[in-house]
C-alpha cells in the first residue's frame, strides 16, 4: 500500500467520527423532516406522500408569510444594530483598554450570559413595562408626560435580542481587531489616508470577517428564536418559530411545522451564500 | 420511513424516567407542585415523574411517539377525553372507586369522562375563562358586558389570552352563539368581532406574561382570564378580580386518566384516586402554578376562608349555570379555528 493511500484511508478514518455524527444528527432528520414536509393532513392523521400544498400555503396565505416577512424584518434590524453597536465597543476593548484589563472588561462585556435566557427575557419585560424602569425614568425628568408603549411591541423584540447579540459580536469582532497590526493603520497615514479613509480602505476590510463571522451567527440564531419574541413581542405579530410552535403544539400539523422549517432553513442557507466569501467560522 | 425517523427523534426527547417504583405522568403544570405530588410520593414510597405539556394535541403526539407502559397517566382537556378514548389513548377506570358522588353534580361531566358505558377519565379541576380585570382602573360595571371591551373605551389596555378554544368560545358568546353550536358554519360569524377584539388588545400572551402584564399595570384587563389568571396574585395585588359577563363564560375542566398500556394500573389508579381525594384536590386547588375549583366538594373542608374566598367557592352554583364549556370542534372546524386566530395574530 502506498504512503498517498495509506494517509488518505487515515484522512477518512479521522474524519468517520464527525461524518457519522453529521449523518445521524443533520442529514437523516433533515431528509424525515423533508419527507414530511411533503405529506398532508386527513383530520388528525398525517398522510404521507407527495404533496406540496404545505410549500404553496406557506407562500400564499398571508398570515403564514407574513410570518416570514416579520422574521426577516426583525432578524435584519436586529444584525444591523448589533453590529453598528459591537463594533465600537470591540473597538473600545481592543485598542482603548489597557491589555491587562482586556480580559475584565471582555467578561463584562458577557456577563449577561450568565444569566437564564427566559429569566433575562421577562426581565425586560420588566423594565419595558408600563411602570418599568424607563417609562418612569422618563417621566420622572420630565420628557414624557404618559408612558410609551415599549412592551409587547417589535421593538422591545429588537431590544431583547440587541442585548443579547451584542455581546456575542463584541467577541467575535474583538477577535478580530486584536489580530491586526497597528501598522496597517500608520502605513495608510504615512502614505497621506485621513484617520476616516484609514479607516473604511483599511481597518473596516480588514475586519469583515470578524463582523460578517458574527452577524451571520447573529442571523441564524436570531431567526431561528421563539423566546424572544414570544415574550417580549406579546404575540401582536407572529415570527416564524411562533408560526412553526403553533404547528406543532397546538394544531398537532406535523407536516406544515416541517415545510415551515424547511423555509426557515432555507431563508438561512441564502443568508450563508450571501456571506459565504467572508465567512471565517474559525474566528469564533 | 421517513415518519419513523422523526418518530425516533422525538421519541428520544419524551421519553419517560424508566423505574420500578417511577409513574410517569404527562401532566400540566399544575401537577409539579411539590406540595401536592410529595405526600404521593411518600405514601407510596414511589417517584413520580412528572412531564408538563400544553394542550391536547401535544399530549396525543406524544403518546403516539411513545410505546404503551411509557405512560401512566395524564391530565386531559375533560371535553378531549372522547378524542382520545377514540385514539386507543386511554384505559378504562373503575367507577366503583372514584368518589364522584362527591362531586359537584355538573363536574361528574359523564357524557365526557364516560364512552359507552365506560369510564376513561374522572374531573379533577375546573374553572372559568371569562374577564380578568384590575378594579381600580376599570369599571366594574363595564366588565359585566362584553360590548365594553370594543367599545373603544380600553383601547390598549387589553390582554387576550393565548389560548383560541376558550377566547373564540367568549366571543361566540358575545355573538349570541352557544359554544355547543360552534362549527364551520358558525364560525366565520366570528371573524370580525375577533378582528375587533384584537384591535383594541395590546397584546396577546401566555399565562406568565398575562399575569405579569396585568400585575405590572400595562394591562387593565385580560379577556379569557378568571380565577386561574388571578387567584396567585391575588395576596399581592387584591385589585386584581374577575367576572362572568352578562353573555355568559367559558368552563373549562381538566380530568385525569389511565394511560392505556401502562403496566403500573394499581399504582396509576392509586393516583388518580389521590388527585381527586379531597387532600389531593385542596392541594390541586391552590396549585403554584395555577388555581381552580376542586371537583370534589369534599375538598371545601380543607381550603381556608380566604381561599375560597379567592375561588368563589359559595358563587359556584351560579357560576356554572352561566357558563358553558369549551367548544369541541372536529378537525375540520378546529383547523379553521386555528386559522382564523393565527390570522387574527398578524392582523
Amino acid at each position: 500500500m502506498s504512503i498517498a493511500s495509506a494517509e488518505r484511508k487515515l484522512g477518512w478514518g479521522l474524519l468517520a467520527p464527525a461524518l457519522l455524527w453529521t449523518a445521524a444528527f443533520f442529514v437523516v432528520p433533515f431528509l424525515a423532516m423533508l419527507a414530511l414536509s411533503f405529506a398532508h393532513m386527513e383530520g388528525r392523521a398525517v398522510v404521507q406522500g407527495f404533496d406540496a400544498g404545505n410549500y404553496i400555503r406557506a407562500f400564499t396565505d398571508w398570515s403564514q408569510l407574513k410570518a416570514l416577512i416579520n422574521s426577516v424584518e426583525i432578524t435584519v434590524t436586529v444584525t444591523v444594530i448589533s453590529v453598528v453597536l459591537a463594533w465600537p465597543l470591540a473597538a473600545i476593548i481592543a485598542w482603548q483598554v489597557p491589555a491587562r484589563f482586556q480580559r475584565l472588561a471582555l467578561l463584562m462585556a458577557v456577563l449577561p450570559f450568565w444569566t437564564s435566557y427566559v429569566v433575562r427575557s421577562y426581565s425586560w419585560l420588566l423594565v419595558l413595562g408600563k411602570n418599568g424602569v424607563i417609562n418612569k425614568a422618563l417621566m420622572g425628568i420630565g420628557v414624557i408626560s404618559e408612558p410609551l408603549a415599549l412592551a409587547s411591541t417589535r421593538t422591545a423584540t429588537v431590544i431583547g435580542f440587541v442585548h443579547f447579540f451584542v455581546m456575542l459580536l463584541t467577541l467575535t469582532i474583538y477577535a478580530n481587531l486584536i489580530q491586526l497590526s497597528p501598522n496597517y493603520a500608520r502605513a495608510a497615514q504615512d502614505l497621506g489616508a485621513s484617520r476616516w479613509a484609514t479607516f473604511v480602505h483599511v481597518i473596516l476590510p480588514l475586519t469583515l470577517p470578524g463582523v460578517i463571522t458574527g452577524a451571520f451567527v447573529t442571523f441564524v440564531l436570531c431567526i431561528g428564536d421563539y423566546i424572544t419574541p414570544q415574550i417580549l413581542g406579546g404575540n401582536t405579530e407572529l415570527t416564524l418559530p411562533q408560526l412553526i410552535m403553533l404547528q406543532m403544539g397546538r394544531s398537532g400539523n406535523f407536516p406544515m411545522a416541517s415545510a415551515l422549517s424547511v423555509v426557515l432553513m432555507g431563508v438561512v442557507t441564502v443568508a450563508y451564500a450571501a456571506c459565504s466569501r467572508w465567512l471565517r467560522l474559525d474566528r469564533l | 420511513m421517513a415518519r419513523k425517523s422523526l418518530t425516533a427523534l422525538a421519541l428520544l426527547l419524551a421519553t419517560p424516567a424508566f423505574a420500578e417504583d417511577t409513574l410517569n405522568a404527562l401532566v400540566w403544570c399544575d401537577h409539579t407542585d411539590p406540595a401536592l405530588i410529595e405526600p404521593f410520593e411518600k405514601a407510596h414510597n414511589v417517584k413520580v415523574n412528572l412531564k408538563e405539556f400544553e394542550g391536547t394535541a401535544a399530549g396525543l403526539a406524544i403518546l403516539d411517539q411513545s410505546q404503551p407502559g411509557d405512560w401512566d397517566v395524564m391530565v386531559i382537556d375533560s371535553v378531549d377525553v372522547r378524542r382520545a378514548v377514540e385514539a386507543g389513548k386511554l384505559a378504562e377506570l373503575p367507577a366503583d372507586k372514584l368518589p364522584t358522588a362527591d362531586f359537584f353534580p355538573d363536574l361528574v361531566m359523564a357524557n365526557n369522562n364516560t364512552v359507552d358505558g365506560k369510564t376513561y377519565a374522572v374531573t379533577e379541576k375546573f374553572g372559568y375563562n371569562t374577564i380578568s380585570y384590575d378594579k381600580t382602573k376599570v369599571d366594574p360595571k363595564d366588565m359585566e358586558d362584553m360590548a365594553a371591551l370594543t367599545s373603544g373605551k380600553y383601547d390598549g389596555k387589553i390582554g387576550i389570552y393565548d389560548y383560541y378554544l376558550p377566547v373564540l368560545g367568549l366571543v361566540a358568546l358575545g355573538q349570541g352563539i352557544k359554544t355547543a353550536d360552534l362549527n364551520a358554519e358558525t364560525l366565520p360569524k366570528l371573524a370580525e368581532p375577533l378582528a375587533a377584539l384584537r384591535k383594541s388588545a395590546k397584546q396577546v400572551s401566555d399565562v406568565v406574561s398575562s399575569q405579569t402584564a396585568l400585575a405590572t399595570g400595562d394591562v387593565d384587563i385580560v379577556v379569557g382570564g378568571g380565577e386561574w389568571l388571578t387567584a396567585v396574585l391575588a395576596k399581592d395585588n387584591p385589585n386584581l378580580d374577575w367576572t362572568i359577563p352578562k353573555q355568559g363564560g367559558l368552563r373549562w375542566s381538566q380530568s385525569i386518566a389511565e394511560v392505556a398500556g401502562t403496566k403500573k394500573a394499581d399504582l396509576a389508579l392509586e393516583f388518580i384516586q389521590y388527585i381527586v381525594s379531597p387532600e389531593g384536590q385542596a392541594a390541586l386547588a391552590q396549585s403554584s402554578c395555577y388555581w381552580g375549583m376542586p371537583a370534589n366538594q369534599k375538598a371545601g373542608d380543607l381550603l381556608s376562608p380566604e381561599a375560597k374566598a379567592v375561588l368563589r367557592w359559595d358563587q359556584q352554583p351560579d357560576y356554572i349555570a352561566r357558563s358553558q364549556l369549551y367548544p369541541i370542534p372536529d378537525a375540520a372546524t378546529d383547523a379553521k379555528m386555528q386559522d382564523m386566530w393565527t390570522a387574527m395574530l398578524n392582523q
